[in-house]
Parts: structure tokens; sequence; C-alpha cells
């Protein structure tokens, strides 16, 4: 099916860190059932670097392939780094994502984010709540 | 029919078949010689209308009705349209602006009856139930003074699951009120007759049949008036204005023919894999087969899988050589899964997990074994990558299909 990059295809067919993480040092989910998808992504910090990361995801070809290349783009990379991860720039290392599949790497951002979130939360690190997606009022369904 | 392509294992014969032998070679000589315009006067058109008018027999014939009773049209869309609109103006001239119908028409139906109810007809969709059929006791009791039409599809592209036609043309014939009904995935496929089934109104779509793509027929009982949808020339008893596609009529009724006489055997034969996808789908665990398993068209197969997406899974068969379809919402383009899913009481979590597998005479048992072994992989493999089956396996959620 032409419908997708060869690259969105190879990380949704081989996606990279896929599967849970062993006592995780933040874990982020967005997205819900009812629209059809969610996002999760694993954490390991080791002093200001994401030491591991992982995903599972719910969802379509374009939703797992965008979790497999944001893992990709911020593993070994500074936390402050993937906090500033866009949703673009998983869209353009992906090779583009069509139209109406935009919000799946709008998913994997937030789903970092969330992550990220979660860690300074446990570590009662300092940090602005304004670059945070609020995932409890969430209308992303909405948004397709 | 030919060899198979690519050993691609192609099923999603209700989106659309291959072309039969039979109608391609049906549809030659009215492109190699038979070609001039029905509505010319000199010979070569007058055999061209010739040809016509015998191959609107023959469709008569094998629908149990009259010639001059048969609308060719663009396929299954525009009949629905012609047949829904024309029956609801009539309506209307009587004051009767009251349509019933039922929650899981196809497109073609819902939103024609969306205009209408712009237009300040009053529509009632029937529920259809978990099994997917709708029953004539429901259509009784929605049938009112002011009802113009009853629009009651023949068997659902998605489910495939069968309605009381018959039935519902008896009670409708009994209350005076006008019975259509969309067979775009019937014929050919189950016994259809628009006398012995009572429609006033039929629309079949020849690609379901192995016939060519964008050509069909509206049967309209004689009586009814007609609202053109298409005006210009005097074409199709001046109900459908533009020159007729010959080659596609005659390619369809070759098709139709060749369809219904195999009927008999043939059905039996892909109901019997069908049956046996159905059991080998069904061992895999949080599975459910969608619409009724008794009343089903034979080629009809569809599935709910908790725990993972549709599209995802047709990508991942499609890499294995087996084309299938899916009522997800990521594959539908929109915001929500398949309204016909939702319908049989699916919620939104399910049915984005739903796969569509139908087959045609040339389904072989090999490949519905392949197919099995292929899904139940292809879940396994996404429902380990799911979130949400961690969940449910954890029993954090519970399971809703179980
Ligand atoms: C039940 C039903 N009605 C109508 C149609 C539309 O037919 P066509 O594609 O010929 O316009 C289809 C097929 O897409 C169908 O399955």
């Amino acid at each position: 099916m032409a419908l997708y990059s060869e690259k969105v295809m190879d990380h949704f067919r081989n996606p990279r860190n896929v599967g849970a993480l062993a006592d995780p040092d933040g874990v982020g989910e967005v997205g819900n059932a009812k629209c059809g998808d969610i996002m999760k992504i694993y954490l390991k910090v080791e002093g200001d670097v994401i030491a591991d990361v992982s995903f599972e995801t719910f969802g379509c070809g374009s939703a797992i392939a965008a979790s497999s290349m944001a893992t990709e783009l911020i593993k070994g990379k500074p936390i402050a780094d993937a906090l500033t991860l866009t949703n673009k720039a998983v869209v353009e290392a992906l090779d583009g994502l069509p139209g109406h599949k935009i919000h799946c790497s709008v998913l994997a951002e937030e789903a970092i984010k969330k992550a990220l979130q979660d860690y300074f939360e446990r570590n009662g690190i300092e940090y602005d709540r304004s670059l945070f997606p609020d995932c409890e009022n969430c209308d992303h369904c909405s948004h397709h | 029919m030919g060899e198979k392509e690519d050993n691609v294992i192609y099923l999603d014969n209700a989106a659309t078949t291959k072309m039969s032998r039979t109608a391609i070679e049906a549809m030659l000589p009215y492109m190699n010689d038979i070609y001039a315009n029905p509505s010319s006067l000199h010979t070569p058109g007058q055999k061209a209308k010739e040809a016509l008018e015998l191959v609107r027999e023959r469709v008569a014939t094998v629908l149990g009705c009259e010639p001059r009773e048969i609308y060719f049209t663009s396929g299954g869309s525009e009949a629905d349209n012609q047949a829904i609109l024309s029956a609801a103006r009539q309506g209307a001239r009587w004051g009767k602006r009251h349509i019933i119908s039922t929650a899981f028409e196809h497109h073609a139906v819902l939103h024609t009856l969306e205009k209408l109810q712009e237009e300040g007809f009053e529509v009632t969709l029937l529920p259809v139930g978990e099994e997917g059929i709708v029953t004539p006791e429901q259509v009784a009791e929605a049938i009112r003074g002011d009802t113009a039409l009853v629009s009651v599809m023949y068997a659902n592209n998605e489910i495939g699951t069968i309605q009381p036609i018959g039935e519902i043309g008896k009670l409708c014939r009994e209350r005076g009120v006008l019975f259509h009904t969309d067979a775009v995935q019937a014929v050919g496929h189950i016994p259809v007759n628009v006398v012995t089934d009572r429609v006033d109104l039929l629309s079949l779509s020849a690609h379901k049949f192995h016939g060519p793509k964008g050509v069909g027929v509206l049967y309209a009982r004689k009586g009814i008036r007609l609202q053109n949808l298409i005006h210009g020339g005097a074409q199709e008893r001046g109900k459908r204005a533009g020159t007729e596609n010959l080659p596609a009529i005659m390619g369809m009724a070759a098709a139709l023919e060749e369809a219904v006489l195999k009927l008999p055997f043939q059905s039996k034969q892909v109901a019997d894999l069908r049956d046996r996808l159905i059991d080998g789908l069904s061992r895999i665990p949080h599975s459910v087969l969608n619409g009724s398993r008794t009343s089903r068209l034979p080629g009809n197969v569809s599935f709910c899988f908790e725990g993972i997406e549709g599209e995802s899974l047709l990508l991942l068969l499609d890499d294995r050589g087996i084309a299938a379809s899916s009522g997800s919402a990521c594959t539908s383009g929109s915001l929500d899964p398949s309204h016909v899913l939702l319908a049989i009481g699916r919620v939104h979590d399910v049915a984005h997990g739903s796969l569509r597998l139908t087959l045609s005479d040339e389904t072989t048992e090999k490949d519905v074994d392949t197919t099995i072994a292929a899904v139940t992989d292809v879940v396994a493999h996404l429902r380990s990558m799911s979130p949400v089956w961690r969940d449910l396996e954890s029993g954090k959620k519970e399971f809703i299909i179980k």
C-alpha cells in the first residue's frame, strides 16, 4: 500500500524499543481506546540523560511507527532535548505522514512529555506545567 | 475464471470482485463491432438498440420482472439514490413524508435519507439488534398512515446478515407502502426474485458479482413514477439520460446469468469455506463474530478482536499477501468506527479491532487455512505491543469480549 512512506512501513513492521521497561523512572500514557489509539512510553533516566526508552501502542500503522520513531529520537539524548521534541520532528523523521494521520505524531510527542512529567513528579523536580499536555481535558478525538 | 495473480489471497469480494472471463468476453463485441449509439437511426445504431433491448429482457428474466421495469444505471449508489428520491417525491404528493429504513444501511441510502430529512421528511431508522437482523414486526410497528417508503437492504455489506425481505415485502404490500431493497450484496449470491419477494424497487450493482464496475440496475415495478437524477436525452424511458454503456451492460448481464446459474452448488461450497474460516478465527481468544451465524451471506466473515486496531491488522495481513478490509475509524478516514458495527452494539473500543474477510468461488481451503494462521499470528503480535491488551490481561480493565 502506498498510503505510507517506506520509513513508516519499516518502523511499523520492525518497531524499535517495543515493550515495557522493568522499573521505569517515568511512564506516560495518552489517547483512549474509544478513539482508536493509545500510546504508552516508559523511560529510564540516568543523570539528565534518557538512558532507555520503550513504548506500547494500540493503534493504526502510523501510530505504531510514530511511537517507534519518537523513542529512537530521544534515546540516549539529554532530557532537555526530549522535552523539546516536536511532532513535526517525528513526521519529518518518518518522511511524512498522510494529513489525517498527523495526530499520531502529536500523540507520540505528548506521550513522551507525559512520561517526563511523571519522572519529574516522582523525583520532586520543578517544571513548567504549561509546557505539558492537559490530558484530563484533552479533546484529541475531535481533532482526527 | 483465470489464474490467481501474484499469489494474493483476495478476501475483499464485498468491496468488489474480479471480473469473470464470461463477462469480459461478453463485452468485447460491443467495443469492437457493435459500438454505435443505440439512439442513432442508422443500421449500426439500430443493431445496438436491439442488443440493448435483448439484454434488458435477459436481466428481467433473472430478476423475475418485465423488461420495462429495468432501468440501467451507473451502479448501486445511483440506483439507491433514484429509488429513494422517487418514492419520497411520489409519497409527498399524497402528503406522506415518513420513511422507514434501518440503522445499518449503506451510505448511498443513509446519506440520501439525510438529504430528505433536510427537506422535511421524517426518517425512522430501525435498530438491528446484536444479530444484525431487522424483523417484519419492527417494520409493522413503525408503519404509519403517512409512511411513503420502507427501505431495507437485502444483505448487509459489512457483516453479511440477510434480512427477511420476502416477509417485509408481503407486509408492505398489504399495508400499501412502497418497498425498496438495496440488493447490491445479495444478487448473484443468494436467490432474489422481485415478484416472490414483493419488492417495488430494487438496486443492484454488477461489480459485486464479477461484472464490470460503474454499471447497475434499478428495478422499478410498473406504475411507480421515477424521478430523474440525470436530465438530458430520452434514454431509459426518459428516466435516466446519457448514452447507454452497452459494453458494461452486456458484461453485467453475462455475469449475472453466470452467477445465478452457479448459485445452487457454489453457495454451498463458499459457505463451507466461510464456516471453516469462522471456526478457525473463533479459536482466537477474546474474538467475536459480527452478525448472525446462520442468516448470513455465503461469503461473509466479520470479526472483532479486542485490544488491537484494524488498520494495523490490515497492513500486516497485506504484507502476507492477504487483502482484507476493516471497519475501524483509521481505515474509514473518519472519526468513528463503522456505523454498522456500532449498530449491532459493538462499543468503539471493540469496533476499532474489526476485520472483514469476504470470499469468492475462487477461494480455496488452503487460502482459508493460510488466513486463519496469519490472522492468529498478527493478532497475537499486535496484542503483544498493545497497552490496552496489557491492562486487560493484568485485570486492570475488564474484557468486553469474554
Ligand atoms: C450494500 C451496498 N449498497 C450500495 C453500494 C454501492 O454500489 P456501487 O459501488 O455500484 O455504487 C454498495 C457497494 O459499495 C453496497 O455494498
